[in-house]
């Protein structure tokens, strides 16, 4: 509701929520300025203005070859996104159109493993990997990710399509469209901005998940979340080349972030006002 | 092409029991329209011959074959959806020629039917927009549009009409009408308003509670209705209903007289009363009246009645237009 608010009040609210934006973002600048310092500047103590060197991105390539990491990334994030989204889009159909008595428990059950610690399973699933050869390759942390994050995929989807009318679809279906035709041809453009949030969302959570790339892998297959860790361990102290790791590791990620914030916003708020 | 046949067809949500049985024959290029009151199963029986929900038990014929089983695509009928239901990501030709792409049909037949079809419905200076860009009646247009491309063996119409606002609605009912006179096939129209049965049905099916309460032609149920709710369905304003001692003199439980078959004195009749509301609308005059047996009953005059709030009235039934009923409410 529009209410009327002081110009004295905005300012302050104004303020006060830069302020808190920014001792949010504040270890993500200092990672960043720590990063274009020398390693002695960075253990010299607090310091806002580096020295602007590249000595420690250079070192950071050298050392371990950014390029593969990054590779590893992009093809594990899609990969499990894009394999959710062909496991889940189904899943979300049969939830949103054709619910049963057992759905919402369903719903309720695939969430309510969201709320297990996952190193609760890591024994299990490091076996597995290990008798079938998943262990450090894409194709298994592709498969894990995409595990890890289904039931948000599915509950995304499913809260975005029980928006689309059941009458469309029942139009399709009498107008000859089979199953598939009908989800291929009029259930999925119809559902392209909440498929395309979760899209994005998705791709975010698995470029970002450490744990089991962390705990999966060695080297081939090991992804940029990997990567920073690689170097926070032998190299404890060596704050600037850590740094330089993270920046290189999470700037693409919040460059597509920055870029796509509209549908993210959308995606995440979607139900909330109709 | 287009004849339809229901064969005790039930159907059951879960422990409610919707239709509990209905036997119908529908011919072929006949107009048949699903009239009744909300709830009353109109809507269901109709999903049921499109295909879209399964029947507990019972039948479906379509032509002879035995259609039961099959899904809606298989069924070769075209529906006409309340909410149009029209792609909204797709163009007008899209819309229309989807059925058509389905059936996997070439893209030259696909455009010369689309365009057919668009004349037909006045669609043509419209095909490229999308279903968002249109009026109601205009979308009411694309959806009949994309029914009539398929050449389907009969049309299902779904309250086509009740998002329209009265002016279009008149208009579409005749459209629709027109449509049913060209080309001449199996409609099935579900409506709960009754006016729309009287104008297009060639056969209404009366419903009620999921059973059939009487099927005939407009004309048959308006003037001889098997039983009570078919009386006071059909017709606009309702029938009157007159129970107790003035029943009973023509023995009956109940006698009906609907409001246009009173004549109106302000001397004399079988039944005085005082005038409530009197509705002049010019064509005819509308008259709430309260009897002094007790009763609220309408009557209608043709043209103007000079009568007017609290004036004394005596209604008198016509000849031969007293409907009368048992006490468990069929004609007697």
């Amino acid at each position: 509701m529009a209410r009327a608010v002081s110009t004295q009040t905005k300012i302050g609210w104004t303020i006060a929520a830069w302020v808190v934006a920014l001792l949010i973002f504040f270890p993500i600048l200092y990672t960043v300025i720590t990063s274009f310092k020398t390693e002695q500047e960075a253990i010299a103590g607090f310091d806002l203005i580096p020295s602007f060197t590249l000595q420690s991105y250079g070192e950071v390539q050298t050392q371990n070859d950014y390029i593969r990491p990054f590779t590893n990334s992009v093809i594990i994030a899609v990969g499990s996104t894009i394999l959710a989204l062909i496991v889940a889009i189904p899943a979300a159909w049969a939830m949103a159109f054709a619910p049963t008595k057992q759905t919402k428990n369903i719903l309720m059950w695939m969430l309510s493993t969201k709320m297990m610690p996952a190193v609760a399973v890591l024994v299990p699933i490091y076996l597995i990997f290990l008798n079938t050869g998943l262990m450090d390759t894409r194709i298994g942390l592709v498969i894990i990710l995409m595990l890890m994050n289904l039931p948000i995929v599915v509950w995304m989807l499913y809260t975005y399509f029980r928006e689309i009318p059941g009458e469309i679809l029942e139009a399709a279906r009498m107008d000859g469209a089979t199953l598939g035709q009908e989800i291929v041809h009029v259930l999925t453009p119809m559902a392209v901005p909440g498929i395309a949030s979760t899209l994005l969302l998705n791709i975010i959570l698995a470029w970002n998940e450490a744990f089991w790339t962390i705990q999966l892998t060695t080297t081939n297959a090991a992804p940029l979340s990997a990567f920073i860790a690689s170097f926070s361990s032998p190299q404890g102290l060596f704050w600037a080349k850590l740094s330089a790791a993270s920046t290189m590791a999470i700037a693409p990620i919040l460059i597509m972030g920055w870029f796509s914030q509209k549908q993210l916003v959308r995606g995440l708020t979607f139900g909330a006002v109709k | 092409m287009g004849a339809i046949t229901l064969q005790n067809v039930r159907k059951s949500f879960g422990d409610v029991e919707v239709i509990p049985g209905v036997d119908l024959e529908i011919n072929e290029g006949e107009f048949v329209v699903f009239v009744g009151p909300s709830g009353c199963g109109k809507s269901t029986l109709l999903r049921l011959i499109a295909g879209l929900e399964d029947v507990t038990s019972g039948r479906i014929l379509i032509d002879g074959q035995d259609v039961t089983d099959a899904g809606p695509a298989k069924r070769g009928l075209a529906m006409v959806f309340q909410s149009y239901a029209l792609y909204p990501h797709m163009s007008v030709r899209k819309n229309i020629a989807f059925p058509l792409k389905m059936a996997k049909m070439p893209e030259a037949e696909q455009k010369a039917r689309v365009d057919r079809a668009a004349k037909i419905l006045n669609l043509d200076s419209y095909l490229d927009r999308r279903p968002g860009q249109l009026s109601g009646g205009q979308r009411q247009r694309v959806a009949i549009g994309r029914a009539i491309v398929r050449e389907p063996a009969a049309f299902l119409f779904d309250e086509p009409l009740s998002n329209l606002d009265a002016a279009l609605r008149v208009n579409m009912r005749v459209e629709i009408s027109d449509l049913h006179n060209k080309l001449k096939t199996t409609m099935i129209y579900v409506t709960h308003d009754q006016v729309e049965a009287m104008t297009m049905a060639d056969k209404i099916v009366v419903l009620r509670a999921g059973r059939i309460e009487q099927v005939g032609s407009p004309l048959d149920l308006y003037n001889s209705p098997a039983n009570r709710f078919v009386g006071g369905f059909i017709g606009s304003p309702n029938m009157n209903f007159i129970e107790g001692e003035a029943a009973r003199r023509m023995g009956a439980h109940s006698i009906g007289v609907r409001p246009e078959h009173w004549r109106m004195s302000t001397t004399e009749g079988a039944f005085p009363g005082t005038v409530g509301v009197a509705e002049h609308l010019g064509s005819d005059t509308l008259l709430h009246v309260e009897l002094d047996s007790g009763e609220n009953v309408i009557a209608r005059a043709e043209g103007e009645f000079p009568v007017h709030h609290g004036d004394k009235i005596w209604l008198t039934p016509q000849d031969g237009r007293v409907y009368k009923f048992r006490e468990d409410g069929l004609a007697a």
